[in-house]
């Protein structure tokens, strides 16, 4: 949208106008993981920049929150229960998100609409009412308040974004190429591991990705659904900012923004590559 | 399908078909038409085969768990469950405030629940709907275990020292014909000889029995009970105790009509009592009625919750228009650059960025600080934009924008640049070219992104719990206080199908706009 060599005075004057718009929406949506960062690094107990740091004098900044993050119990336990969670909660939701994502994209499926609105419906039904549900539920079965019903929650949770991103890759995936492994003499199992799942590999991943960090940032239902030994790393944050407002909770932010910008870098790259992969072969 | 054509082995005369009358064969000899519709059968049973176990996971881990609070917003068992003899009796006794015949199966169903300690439960259940409730049947089960019924213990125990002999009572009750004559006994005996075993751990036939047992035996032998093999004894002359006095004497309460109206209302397995409760009514003793002024809460919370979340859809639209507008005219390598700002904070954790509005938003936070810096405000007029619902307004906003902005993009991206080329060149200008050509074919992304900020924004419970105070907060919190606070399960439930009803009613709208196979996940 570059703007032309004749543009008149008042175009000129918009675009500018809308430019500084755009870029201040933009400072909005940004700004506030950007303003936690340097926070995280305060030698004060406080939530605000002391005049030690806006004058960047060494003395104001210093790595004590990152410190208690690492060694306090009270973060310690929640992190690594946070680890132990969301990559069972992923591989659930990833081998049967899959398995199904592959049948649904076969065509003849019976009733695909209703199936469909089904496996989506934990992403689209709120969070509270997931919680409420498997609250009541898993405490008839006494699995509320146990490892694996909150893993079967997060799983449960997850599918969703495993099906959605692994069935647009099967859209553009090329059937014939499974045909050709069949008429090679593959078996079905043969052709999906050499042939089918090295092409949507890219869906695979991403999908991963979303239920890792669905589960690795969902505190709604594990609230409900934890006992303290489930405690996870966003419970910790919510009770923290709830009660005890400590600035470790800004350490354990600027972590995890750390892991985000992590994820979306991947996701971007298996991005390219698929575009790359899609630029080549003939369409 | 081809069937209309491959008509098996049918002779047929007709003009319109010149094609072969022969059968079309598959390589195996066997009919054409039956192998496709063989191949076609086992396609299907294998796509289902791989679908079926994320279905059965998905239906037993959330489907189930959802049916639940459905079912339990309606259940109402634990009336009948703990006063089963006095709900039957109140079915007999259409007065107001019943007679002695429901307070004898008062005081026997209390000193049950009393022994499993679940008479407190009652108590606050039926406090949601009748306030007094609670302490009523506190009280009662406190003090029913010292009412003067112990009369009828000592004057059969006087009558014959049978009577005071657990183990003689055992060889009775197991005598069918005893049973058959003595039904209040029995009933009364077998509830005791129960909790005996099951709270205390003690044999029946060794341990005293319970005054209600005797009062129970009193009742039947004065309504001229002749149960074979127990010593005879005339009742006539007994000293008898009105337990409707005693319970009166116990609380005035009793002897009122409404805790026996709440008690009658409720007595039913299923109620619709928690959804009347949900929307501020209640079933008074002229039928529904709407709560006290005070009680009238949840409509409000329903309308706020509706206005708060088409005030952060609208916000979305203002602010997400223009930068999806901006991204999509862009080239493509800056674009990407640009689409990075988006979809950082969209992967960025929940709290974290509810964490960072707290700080930023704080009277004592960023925000002030920079504009008491800059002169823009005193010291003392520091602006309150945190718990409250300015507070939630501007954090969910940003949270949501996101969710606002990719679809609005995707949809724009497929715009041909022409259209608003070709409007300019027949005359149009900016304005025209824009809100003539341009918007109309944007609307798409604007539905597809308004419904699922709004489906997202009205069942939000974290943000606005951390910074939405007393006045910002959504229906959800409220559900969430009434699961782990006030443990109205009921109302939870309630309130949370009317939430969900609404939910997937937009959810469809969102299917039938969009189609929810074409939900996109950040570019």
């Amino acid at each position: 949208m570059a703007l032309p060599t004749y543009a008149s005075t008042g175009q000129r004057v918009w675009h500018y106008t809308f430019r500084t718009i755009c870029g201040l929406i933009l400072f909005y949506l940004i700004a506030p993981l950007l303003v936690v960062i340097p926070l995280s690094f305060n030698a004060q107990d406080f939530f605000t920049f002391t005049p030690e740091m806006l004058r960047l004098d060494p003395a104001g900044y210093s790595l004590q929150h990152y410190r208690d993050f690492f060694t306090n119990p009270d973060w310690q336990g929640p992190l690594w229960n946070s680890l132990a969670i969301a990559p069972v909660a992923t591989l659930i939701a990833v081998a049967l998100g899959t398995l199904a994502a592959v049948g649904l994209s076969q065509g003849h499926v019976p009733f695909k609409r209703a199936i469909m609105a089904i496996l989506i419906s934990p992403m689209i039904v709120p969070l509270i009412i997931s919680a409420a549900g498997m609250y009541f539920f898993y405490s008839r079965i006494g699995l509320q308040g146990t490892y694996w019903g909150v893993v079967l929650a997060h799983a449960a949770l997850g599918i969703p974004f495993v099906i959605i991103t692994v069935t647009a890759t099967l859209v553009g995936f090329d059937k014939s190429l499974t045909r050709a492994a069949a008429s090679l003499g593959a078996g079905p199992m043969r052709t999906f591991w050499k042939v089918q799942m090295p092409l949507i590999l890219p869906g695979v991943v991403s999908g991963a990705l979303f239920a890792f960090i669905t589960s690795f940032d969902e505190v709604v239902v594990v609230l409900f659904m934890g006992a303290a030994g489930q405690k996870t790393l966003p419970w910790q944050m919510f009770t923290g900012l709830r009660e005890q407002i400590s600035p470790t909770i800004l350490a354990a932010a600027t972590v995890l923004i750390a892991v985000s910008v992590l994820l979306l870098g991947t996701l971007e790259l298996l991005r390219r590559r698929s575009e790359r992969l899609r630029g080549l072969s003939p369409a | 399908m081809a069937d209309a054509t491959i008509t098996g082995g049918l002779p047929t005369g007709r003009e319109a078909r010149p094609a072969s009358p022969e059968p079309m064969l598959a390589a195996d000899g066997t009919l054409l038409r039956a192998s496709l519709a063989r191949s076609l059968r086992r396609q299907k049973a294998r796509a289902l085969l791989l679908i079926a176990p994320l279905l059965l996971f998905i239906l037993v881990t959330f489907v189930l768990p959802i049916g639940d609070m459905l079912f339990r917003s309606v259940e109402n068992a634990i009336v009948p469950e703990t006063l089963p003899r006095t709900v039957a009796a109140l079915r007999d006794d259409p007065a107001e405030v019943p007679g002695e015949a429901v307070f004898d199966a008062l005081y026997t169903d209390l000193v049950v629940a009393e022994e499993y300690k679940i008479h407190t439960q009652l108590g606050t259940r039926l406090n949601y709907e009748f306030g007094g409730a609670s302490s009523l049947f506190r009280g009662a089960g406190r003090h029913v275990g010292k009412f003067d019924t112990d009369v009828y213990a000592d004057q059969f125990g006087d009558a014959n020292p049978a009577f005071a002999d657990p183990g003689r009572w055992a060889a009775w009750m197991a005598d069918d014909a005893v049973r058959a004559a003595l039904p209040q006994t029995t009933d009364a005996y077998d509830a005791w000889a129960k909790f005996t075993v099951d709270v205390h751990g003690d044999d029946p036939a060794e341990e005293d029995l319970g005054d209600f047992v005797y009062a129970a035996l009193y009742r039947d032998l004065a309504a001229g009970a002749q149960p074979p093999g127990l010593p005879s004894v005339d009742v006539s002359g007994f000293e008898a105790v009105s337990l409707k006095q005693q319970f009166v004497d116990d609380d005035e309460g009793w002897g009122e009509p409404e805790i026996w109206t709440t008690l009658r209302t409720f007595s039913p397995r299923f109620t619709a009592g928690y959804y009347l409760n949900a929307v501020d009514l209640k079933i008074g003793p002229q039928g529904i009625e709407l709560r006290e002024g005070s009680d009238r809460i949840y409509i409000q919370l329903f309308i706020r919750t509706l206005i708060l979340s088409v005030t952060i859809t609208a916000t979305c639209i203002l602010l997400g228009y223009p930068v999806a507008f901006l991204l999509a005219s862009l080239p493509m390598r800056s674009a990407n650059l640009l689409m990075i700002l988006v979809l950082l904070p969209f992967w960025t954790s929940l709290l974290v960025r509810t964490s960072a509005w707290k700080v930023l938003l704080q009277q004592q936070g960023v925000i002030n600080d920079l504009l008491v810096w800059a002169g823009v405000l005193s010291d003392s007029g520091r602006l309150v934009m945190i718990n409250n619902q300015t507070g939630t307004i501007i954090a969910m906003t940003h949270i949501l924008l996101p969710f606002m902005i990719l679809p609005l993009y995707s949809v724009m991206k497929g715009i041909p640049p022409s259209y608003v080329r070709a409007a300019k060149s027949l005359g149009a200008n900016d304005w025209t070219a824009f809100w003539r050509v341009y918007f109309p074919q944007s609307v798409p992304g604007i539905g597809a992104g308004s419904i699922l900020v709004f489906i997202l924004a009205i069942g939000y419970y974290i943000t606005p719990e951390l910074v939405g105070g007393t006045k910002g907060v959504f229906i959800s919190n409220r559900i969430a206080y009434h699961i782990s606070d006030s443990l109205n399960w009921g109302l939870a439930a309630a309130l949370g199908t009317i939430l969900l009803a609404v939910v997937l009613l937009l959810y469809w709208a969102y299917d039938r706009l969009v189609g929810i196979d074409n939900v996109k996940l950040g570019g």
